[in-house]
C-alpha cells in the first residue's frame, strides 16, 4: 500500500495563505478541537446551544474578525473565511451564530448604523456579551423578502412596529434584533432597527422539533406594537437593497464554512472506509467505494480553490454578487452530497452520532436554503447571465 | 523584568513521520510543524511572569527561515519582540545552547525559560548546557503544585514565584513535589504541566505582525555550531503484532506465565 496522500495536500492551499492567515486557521481550528468538538454531538442531540462559548469565542477574535475599528479585528475576507471554516469543520449550528452575528448584525450596524449605534453595539458583541439576531424572514415571505408585511409607523420621535418573522438564528438568546419593516408599500420603503430584548410588545418563540441546526438556537420574533425611538432605526439603510447586502455579506463565509463541513465528512469516509473489513478486504479497496471518494474530492478541491480565489477577489473590493452566488449555490450543494455520499459510505454507523456525518448532512440541508435557496441563487446567476429575470 | 523565552520549531507529533532517503533524516516533503508544546507552555508562562512583574519577553528561535511562524505564533501570544537565528543546516543542543549563550549577553535577561525537551529530538539538553555555559543556576522541569483546573490557572497566576531575586520553582521528582529557589538571573525549563498554554487570539495574531523579529546567523554571533553528535541512522520503531484474544482469565495467567514470562 502506498502512502495516502491528505485531503490538505490535495488542496495545497498553505502555499496560498500568507503567514497571517495560517496562524488564524491553526489558531481557530486548535480552538474548535479543544473546546468545541468533545461537547458537540450530545448539544446537538439535546437541541442545545452551547452558550458558554460565546464569551470564548469573543476573546479568540472571531466575532466581527472581518470588520474594522470598535473592538473588531478588521482581518481579511481569507482569514475570515478560513476561521468559518475550521468552525464548520465541527458544526454549521456553530458557524452559523458566527455568521448571524458578524456577517448579518454587526454588519449591518456597521454598514448602516449611526455613530452611536456603533459605539454602543459594536464592542460588546465583537466581546460575546451582546448576542444579536437579524430578522428578515417572515412566516409567508422567505426567497421574496420584498413582499414582507412587517411595518413601521412613523409616531412622534418614535416609530411603531407591528408584524412577524419566522426562521431567525438566535431570536430566542439576542439581547438585540436587526428588524426590517416597510414604512409604506414598495421594497424602497424597507427600513431596519434595532430592536431591544424586553422591549414591550416584543417577543421569541421557539420552533419545535427542527431536525437540523439543532446545536443552534432558531425562532420566531412577534412585534406587537413595538415602539422603538428614532435612534434605534439605522440611518444609512434604505430600501430591501440593505438587507439584501447584508445577506451578500454573510453568504461568504456560509460557502467557506460548508467546506469545512464537507471535509469533515469525507475525511470520516475515507478514514472509515480504510479501517472497515467487509468480504475479506477493507472497504477503500472496492472501487465503486474509492469513485464515490474520488468523486467527493473533485467536488471539495476544486469549490476550495474557488472559495480562495473569490475571497481574495472579495478583499480587493471585486467581487460582484453573481460570483457570491455562485459560490454560495456550488459549495452548499457539493457539501450537502459529500455529506450524504460520507453517510452511506458508512453503513449504519453513519447514521450514529459518534460518525458526526449524518449531523453534518441535517446541517447542511439548511444552509442547501437559508441565505437564498439553491434555485434563487441560481435565478440570481442566470439573470446575470442572460440580463432576463426568471423570479 | 526581562524574560528570554526559547522557541523551537518541531514536527507536527501528530503527523506520521517519514524516513528520508538517506537514513539520517526525516523526509521532509509535506510535513506540518508547529511550536514545540514545552516551549509554548514556556511562553505562556513568560508572559504571566511579565503581566504579573512588567517588562518584556523576547522569543529566541533557531531554524530555517520559516520559523518565523513559530515566532510569530509566540509573539500572537503576547511576547513582546523576537530573536530569529537563521540556520538551515544540522543542530545539535550543544550548537543550540552556544547561540543562546550569545543572545543571553547580548540581551541580559533576568530569567531565560525554555522547555524542558523539544518533542522531536528528545534530548532534554539545550537547558542544562546553557546554563553550564553561563555559569548560571538552574531549575528544570518547573510544575505547578496545584491542578490544571484550579482558579489560579483559570486566572493566569504563573507557577513560577519570583521575588525580588529569587525564583522559587516547584518540581515534580520521584513520589513526591520537590521546590527549589534560585538566585536570578537563572535558566528555568518547563514541563508540561505548568500551565495551559492561551490561543492566540485572531486580533493578536493581525497585532503580532507588526512586531519585531530581529535576525541573526551562527556567523554573526561568532558561533560554529557544527554538530558535535552525529546520526548515524534512523529506524522506525518495529511493528507491533497483532494482539490475540482469550476465552477466561485462566487462559490469560497461562499466557502471561508460559509466553509474556511477565508473572511467574
Ligand atoms: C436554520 C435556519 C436558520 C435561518 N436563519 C435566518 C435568520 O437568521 N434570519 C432570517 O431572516 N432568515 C433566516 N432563515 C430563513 C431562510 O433565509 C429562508 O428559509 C429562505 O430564505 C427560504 O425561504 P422560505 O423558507 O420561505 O422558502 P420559500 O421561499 O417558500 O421557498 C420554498 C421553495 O421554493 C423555491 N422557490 C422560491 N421562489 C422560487 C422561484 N421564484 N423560482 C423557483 N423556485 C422558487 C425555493 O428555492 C424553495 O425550494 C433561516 C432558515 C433556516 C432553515
Amino acid at each position: 500500500m502506498s502512502t495516502p496522500v491528505s485531503l490538505e495536500e490535495l488542496i495545497a492551499w498553505t502555499s496560498l495563505l500568507s503567514e497571517e492567515e495560517r496562524l488564524v486557521r491553526a489558531s481557530v481550528a486548535r480552538f474548535v478541537r479543544d473546546r468545541c468538538q468533545p461537547i458537540i454531538a450530545g448539544c446537538f442531540e439535546d437541541g442545545e446551544f452551547p452558550k458558554q462559548l460565546i464569551p470564548e469565542l469573543g476573546a479568540l477574535g472571531v466575532l466581527g474578525g472581518n470588520l474594522e475599528g470598535y473592538g473588531c479585528p478588521g482581518m481579511s475576507a481569507v482569514a475570515y473565511g478560513l476561521a468559518c471554516h475550521e468552525i464548520e469543520a465541527c458544526d454549521s449550528g456553530l458557524r452559523s451564530f458566527v455568521s448571524v452575528q458578524t456577517s448579518l448584525v454587526m454588519y449591518a450596524i456597521h454598514r448602516f448604523g449611526s455613530e452611536a449605534q456603533k459605539r454602543k453595539w459594536l464592542p460588546e458583541m465583537a466581546a460575546g456579551r451582546v448576542i444579536g439576531c437579524f430578522g428578515l424572514t417572515e412566516p409567508d415571505h422567505g426567497s421574496d423578502p420584498g413582499g414582507m408585511k412587517t411595518r413601521a409607523k412613523r409616531d412622534g420621535d418614535f416609530w411603531r412596529l407591528n408584524g412577524s418573522k419566522l426562521w431567525i438564528t438566535n431570536a430566542q438568546i439576542a439581547d438585540i434584533a436587526v428588524v426590517w419593516a416597510k414604512t409604506g408599500d414598495d421594497e424602497k420603503s424597507v427600513t431596519g432597527f434595532i430592536v431591544e430584548r424586553g422591549a414591550e410588545g416584543f417577543s421569541a418563540t421557539d420552533i419545535p422539533r427542527k431536525l437540523s441546526m439543532r446545536a443552534s438556537v432558531t425562532g420566531g420574533l412577534s412585534l406587537d406594537d413595538v415602539r422603538v425611538s428614532e435612534a434605534s432605526r439605522l440611518p444609512e439603510a434604505r430600501g430591501l437593497g440593505a438587507p439584501l447586502s447584508c445577506l451578500n455579506n454573510a453568504r461568504f463565509g456560509v460557502a467557506f464554512g460548508v467546506l469545512g463541513a464537507a471535509r469533515a465528512c469525507l475525511e470520516q469516509a475515507i478514514a472509515y472506509t480504510m479501517g472497515r473489513t467487509q468480504f475479506g478486504v477493507p472497504l477503500a479497496r472496492k472501487q465503486l467505494v474509492q469513485q464515490e471518494l474520488a468523486d467527493m474530492a473533485n467536488e471539495v478541491v476544486k469549490a476550495s480553490l474557488l472559495s480562495l480565489h473569490f475571497a481574495r477577489l472579495k478583499d480587493e473590493g471585486k467581487l460582484s454578487p453573481a460570483q457570491v452566488s455562485l459560490l454560495k449555490r456550488n459549495n452548499c450543494r457539493i457539501a450537502l452530497e459529500a455529506a450524504r455520499k460520507s453517510r452511506a459510505l458508512l453503513g449504519a454507523n453513519g447514521v450514529s452520532g459518534d460518525y458526526h456525518v449524518m449531523r453534518h448532512a441535517m446541517n447542511l440541508e439548511s444552509t442547501y436554503t437559508y441565505e437564498g435557496t439553491n434555485e434563487i441563487h441560481a435565478l440570481i446567476l442566470g439573470r446575470a447571465l442572460t440580463g432576463e429575470s426568471a423570479f | 523584568m526581562k524574560i528570554l523565552c526559547t522557541v523551537k520549531r518541531v514536527t507536527d507529533p501528530e503527523v506520521k513521520l517519514k524516513i528520508g532517503a538517506d537514513q539520517k533524516s526525516i523526509a521532509t516533503d509535506n510535513l506540518k510543524y508547529v511550536l514545540n508544546p514545552f516551549d509554548e507552555i514556556a511562553v505562556e508562562e513568560a508572559i504571566r511572569l511579565r503581566d504579573k512583574h512588567q517588562g518584556e519577553v523576547i522569543v529566541v528561535s533557531v531554524g530555517p527561515s520559516d520559523v518565523s511562524t513559530q515566532l510569530r505564533t509566540a509573539l500572537a501570544m503576547g511576547a513582546d519582540r523576537a530573536i530569529q537565528i537563521v540556520h538551515a543546516g544540522e543542530l545539535d543542543s550543544d550548537g543550540v545552547a552556544r547561540l543562546l549563550q550569545k543572545v543571553y549577553e547580548q540581551e541580559k535577561p533576568d530569567v531565560v525559560l525554555m522547555g524542558k525537551l523539544s518533542v522531536d529530538n528528545d534530548s532534554w539538553q539545550a537547558g542544562p548546557l546553557l546554563a553550564e555555559y553561563l555559569g548560571l543556576p538552574q531549575a528544570t522541569y518547573a510544575s505547578k503544585n496545584d491542578s490544571l483546573e484550579s482558579d489560579n490557572e483559570k486566572n493566569k497566576v504563573p507557577g513560577i514565584t519570583i521575588e525580588g531575586t529569587t525564583a522559587t520553582v516547584v518540581r515534580e521528582a520521584d513520589g513526591g513535589i520537590e521546590t527549589l529557589k534560585v538566585q536570578l538571573p537563572a535558566v528555568i525549563t518547563t514541563d508540561l504541566r505548568l500551565n495551559i498554554p492561551r490561543y492566540p487570539s485572531l486580533p493578536n495574531i493581525m497585532k503580532a505582525k507588526k512586531k519585531e523579529i530581529k535576525e541573526h546567523t551562527p556567523q554573526s554571533l561568532g558561533v560554529d555550531v557544527t554538530p558535535k553528535v552525529r546520526v548515524l541512522k534512523f529506524e522506525l520503531p518495529p511493528a507491533r503484532k497483532a494482539g490475540v484474544k482469550v476465552a477466561d482469565s485462566a487462559e490469560l495467567l497461562a499466557k502471561l506465565r508460559s509466553e509474556a514470562k511477565v508473572i511467574s
